[in-house]
């Protein structure tokens, strides 16, 4: 396998609800290589979500680390976390989160001026990237204005703006219906080979798993199973059959 | 919508405030007149004519009062505008927007808001101040209107509103920029 670009060490995190404890990952550890298409699975509440906000920068981990490209990210102060956030990752979500009163290109070029780029450059590039993501009919429409799968074309092309390393989409099919989620990951794929990112999902998609590289099957805060590409195709079946019910 | 309430906040406080300075500055250039037939007709109206100053303590205490709501009520629908949009600004703090940024946007909000609603206030006070007085003192007001200080007092109206708008809203942006995007993105809608 290739060098590891993300390395999660002994990873866990304990949230205090009232006076209870809530351990919401329990000692995880992880190397996801660089250019990888990484699919993380689990049942709600099992500490997918904690997991990517960890990778993401959002949250530090109670104990055990996050290493990003040899960086550890405890180390990184706030105004860091966002430098890192803004060149090094980019967010997908299942809600798509674009801001309702900006046109798509704005959507985009909002990202681009975290970078420091000015507005003209910015909304350039914005424009550029739409276009990857086919909406270069659609740079003044409202969020409101397009279609599910449209509005989530935009956050893809907002992700992948300032060129990160890693995109982290959460649950990026799941507002979706199956043709225009199947239309999202194979986009995915494509970006994945036009700009050299890794990819990191969290899906109950099996059409995402199928796409991936690596799978990891997470349950109650630790890696239940972790699986390569070739030996995914014998336990799909067994997948399938569990999380569906 | 919210910014509809700031501004008419500001305006309404900042109307008050104008409107009562300017007819302290007319009330006291018509005493300085020192004009016979006037000083009857001022003593009439309950006017000190041999105070300093038109301002009292009454005055005072109810400008403040009325400055303290604006401030408040200012307050308040930033906050409001601060909630509604909270996943808005995890999702900014997702795609790397610091907390300067979060800030300043509505530090910038809000001193365009304070600005307009400050200047149609001021000129609405100033307006139906000297309206006011030409009224009950026909024929004196404009022939000795005294521009400068009340240009000094519409600058000071100004001011305040500026500086009430900014001030309102320094605690709920800040507060705002300091959530962690975590939090602000589990927020429903």
């Amino acid at each position: 396998m290739a060098e590891s670009l993300i390395s999660i060490r002994a990873v866990t995190k304990t949230f205090k609800l009232g006076d209870q404890e809530v351990r919401a990952l329990r000692g995880v550890d992880m190397e996801i290589p660089k250019g990888a298409y990484v699919s993380i699975m689990g049942p709600s509440g099992s500490g997918k979500s904690t997991l990517f906000n960890m990778i993401g920068g959002l949250d530090l981990p109670t104990s055990g680390d996050v290493v990003v490209e040899g960086c550890r990210l405890r180390d990184l102060d706030s105004d860091q976390l966002a430098w890192f956030r803004c060149h090094k990752i980019g967010f997908i979500f299942q809600s798509f989160n674009l801001v309702q009163t900006m046109t798509a290109q704005e959507n985009v070029a909002i990202a681009r001026t975290f970078a420091g780029c000015s507005y003209a450059e910015s909304m350039h590039d914005a424009a550029e990237v739409l276009k990857r993501v086919g909406l270069d009919h659609r740079l003044k429409h409202l969020p409101s204005q397009v279609s599910g799968g449209q509005q989530q074309r935009i956050a893809i092309a907002r992700a992948l703006v300032n060129k990160p390393l890693i995109i982290l989409a959460d649950e990026p099919t799941g507002n979706l219906d199956l043709k225009t989620g199947q239309d999202i990951i194979d986009l995915l794929n494509e970006m994945k080979q036009a700009y050299g990112v890794t990819i990191v999902t969290a899906t109950h998609d099996m059409k995402m798993v199928s796409a991936s590289d690596l799978l990891a099957r997470i349950r109650d805060g630790a890696i239940d199973e972790l699986l390569g590409k070739d030996q995914m195709n014998v336990t799909i079946g067994t997948i399938d059959g569990e999380s569906v019910a | 919508m919210r910014s509809v309430v700031t501004v008419t906040c500001v305006v309404l406080a900042l109307a008050f405030l104008a409107y009562m300075l300017v007819l302290a500055d007319i009330t006291q250039a018509l005493v300085e007149l020192n004009d016979s037939k006037l000083n009857i007709l001022l003593s009439e109206r309950g006017v000190d004519i041999f105070a300093a100053t038109q301002m009292d303590a009454m005055t005072l205490l109810l400008i403040g009062l009325a400055l303290l709501t604006c401030t408040v009520g200012v307050a308040n629908s930033m906050l409001m505008s601060v909630t509604e949009r909270v996943r808005e600004i995890g999702t900014l703090k997702c795609l790397g927007a610091q907390d300067r940024f979060i800030i300043q946007s509505y530090l910038v909000e809000s001193t365009l808001q304070g600005l307009f609603g400050a200047a149609v206030g001021v000129l609405l006070g100033c307006a139906v101040a000297v309206a006011a007085s030409s009224a009950t003192y026909p024929g004196y007001v404009l022939s000795s209107f005294p521009t400068a200080v009340v240009l000094r007092s519409l600058l000071a109206s100004m001011a305040v509103g500026l500086f009430i708008a900014v001030a309102a809203s320094i605690w709920p942006a800040a507060a705002a920029a300091r959530r962690r995007p975590v939090d602000a993105l589990r927020v429903e809608e």
